[in-house]
């Protein structure tokens, strides 16, 4: 392949260089040590980034500036805040569970690292290519429910317990929809390997790019999986479990200095995973979107369009107020998982409209694609039709306080 | 539609994103060590006290009554009184506060020193930025810091030092008249006490004036 030139394998002619240069019985170690600090460096660097761009990004979204004093533009913040948090008391509560306490922010950053595995950040560079790739991202990700279940428990707090367990409905709950949103990807694929998913859409005809996205199945998946993704990673709005206003700081009320940090870590690393996963699956990983366009190396539109996800996350947590409990449990069930298994049944249409059936190219595809968004739009209209009908909005009144 | 008010709030808060870059009467953030708005002209602080002329020690107001001692709500006026006496400036012979400390960890701002004091010498200062690394030492303010001259009053409060001014110089010429007054009365008793038409060896005497700043 000459797509990307020199600059694409960069990173892999190098990891090789380093491999080839070791004594053999230790090549495999050193392999996977590469593999694990290339990952721990690179989105722990991201991290510091993106806690910089939130913070000004918001700013900017309520007309501030944003952190602008420490180094040029405020890049040296995220220094700064690492400082701040190591050097910061580690109290722990007397009556906690020391050990469970310890362990849950270790687990819980140890689990979403564990993810980053299965993520092709460009070509020939994922770290294992597993065949059930997809499967085991969705295993070890459900782990972070254990972990923060277990932040919420040990505290023996109220209001960790409260929010452990917000925590633990509404990531239940909005697990459903993002592995069925993602199904229909691997419907299409016919693969769980986020490897073969990637090369799957990185094909091109004329020169648009087979990026699921570009369907309506999955422009549709596409939303739902994001939405889906902003609920399972506590983010505004969905960030009930850890709503400051409620319950504090829900299940790290009682963690302080290093380990809020490696909570707070973990929570971006989790939006970074999850994004990545959304971009494998619809976005086309790290494929660029016109052929043209081949020459930018794969690295760059992998971690272009993370940015592009993050900056979104963002806009979006600068806009929407948080949702209440009720709210946030019947738009899992009563939109989001309709919504994702009539995405899986248009998916199964478009597989099955093909040119044979819809006639030859540029009118038939036409007409597959309206076909497949007409099955996906009708429903969608009359679910929020159905939905809205019967909720008024009135002027709140008060039987008591007047 | 669902998700219509959605859009409507996202498009909201890109045009702040975008706009603040854009236009800068957006951004109400004032970067304050850089940039400063100005202080309103009733801003004060803690107290500070006045003198008049250049000589701090000479030209001090206070008289050390105690009312501002005994008035101050916090109590955190702290005064002694001289032994001796100095003229103030009418040239009254006065006493003077030996130790004058504010302990300024302590003070409240109320400004009830300022209104209660008979002789203008105690005036709200609006200095902020006072932060010490000594919060004993650093923060219980000696006479020789607390002293001020009339100027520094002019140039942070003018209405309000204007207005003592005024009041201070028709004391002032009270005062001289008052004295001039008397002298004439004197005169008036040593002529009589005089032998009649023998009255030029009355010589009025007039005290020593201090004037005023």
């Amino acid at each position: 392949m000459v797509a990307g030139g020199a600059a694409d394998q960069v990173f892999v002619n190098l990891d090789h260089w380093i491999v080839g240069h070791t004594p053999v019985p230790l090549q495999t170690l050193v392999s996977i040590v590469i593999s694990i600090a290339t990952i721990i460096v690179v989105f722990a660097g991201l991290f510091a980034l993106t806690t910089v761009f939130e913070r000004k990004g918001l700013g900017r979204i309520q007309n501030r500036y944003g952190p602008n004093r420490v180094g040029p533009f405020g890049v040296f913040q995220p220094l700064a805040d690492a400082v701040k948090s190591l050097t910061k008391e580690d109290v722990v509560p007397r009556s906690a569970d020391h050990v469970v306490h310890y362990l849950a922010p270790l687990v819980l950053v140890g689990v979403v690292f564990l993810t980053y595995a299965v993520l092709p950040v460009g070509r020939n560079m994922t770290a294992v290519n597993l065949d059930a790739g997809v499967l085991f991202f969705f295993a070890v990700g459900a782990g972070t429910e254990l972990a923060i279940f277990m932040a919420g428990w040990s505290s023996h707090n109220k209001y960790s317990l409260l929010g452990a367990m917000r925590a633990i409905a509404q990531m239940i709950s909005y697990e459903i929809p993002l592995i069925l949103s993602s199904v229909a990807v691997i419907m299409t694929a016919g693969t769980l390997s986020t490897v073969a998913i990637v090369e799957k859409q990185a094909r091109y005809s004329s020169t648009l790019a087979h990026w699921y996205v570009f369907t309506p199945w999955g422009l549709a998946g596409f939303i739902l999986f994001m939405i889906a993704a902003t609920a399972e990673t506590n983010r505004s709005p969905f960030d009930l479990p850890e709503g400051e206003s409620e319950i504090i700081a829900g299940y790290f009320i009682e963690y302080s200095g290093f380990k809020f940090a490696l909570f707070f870590l973990a929570e971006y690393l989790e939006m970074f995973a999850v994004s990545g996963l959304g971009i494998t699956l619809f976005l086309g990983g790290w494929s660029a979107p016109f052929s043209f366009l081949t020459w930018i190396p794969s690295w760059i539109w992998f971690f272009g369009k993370l940015l592009t996800l993050i900056f979104a996350f963002i806009w979006v947590r600068g806009t929407l107020p948080r949702l209440r409990m009720d709210q946030l449990m019947n738009f899992a069930w009563k939109f989001m998982l309709p919504m994702t298994l009539i995405v899986i049944l248009s998916a199964g249409i478009w597989h099955f409209l093909t040119a044979a059936v819809v006639g030859p190219k540029p009118l038939g595809a036409v007409i597959r694609w309206l076909v497949c968004a007409l099955v996906i739009f009708a429903p969608f209209i009359t679910l929020a039709r159905t939905l809205e009908r019967g909720r008024k909005i009135e002027k709140r009144t008060y039987r008591f306080a007047e | 539609m669902l998700g219509e008010g959605i859009i409507q709030g996202l498009v909201e808060t890109a045009r702040n994103f975008f706009g603040s870059y854009v236009e800068k009467d957006r951004l109400t953030t004032v970067q304050y060590p850089e940039e400063r708005l100005p202080l309103p002209e009733a801003s004060r602080v803690f107290p500070f006290l006045l003198y008049d002329g250049s000589d701090a020690e000479k030209g001090l107001r206070c008289v050390a009554c105690q009312i501002c001692e005994k008035e101050c709500p916090p109590r955190c006026i702290h005064i002694e009184k001289s032994k001796d006496k100095k003229p103030d400036f009418v040239g009254k012979a006065q006493f003077y506060p030996a130790v004058f400390d504010i302990d300024v960890a302590v003070c409240m701002s109320c400004q009830i020193c300022v209104e209660v004091c008979p002789f203008d010498a105690i005036r709200m200062d609006n200095k902020f930025e006072l932060s010490t690394t000594d919060r004993f030492g650093g923060l219980l303010w000696t006479k020789e810091q607390l002293a001020k001259p009339n100027e520094y009053y002019r140039q942070i409060h003018p209405t309000e030092a204007a207005e003592t001014d005024e009041r201070r110089v028709k004391e002032l010429a009270d005062a001289k008249a008052k004295a001039a007054a008397a002298a004439a009365a004197a005169a008036a008793k040593a002529a009589q006490q005089a032998a009649p038409g023998d009255g030029v060896s009355a010589v009025p005497t007039t005290p020593a004036k201090v004037v005023p700043q």
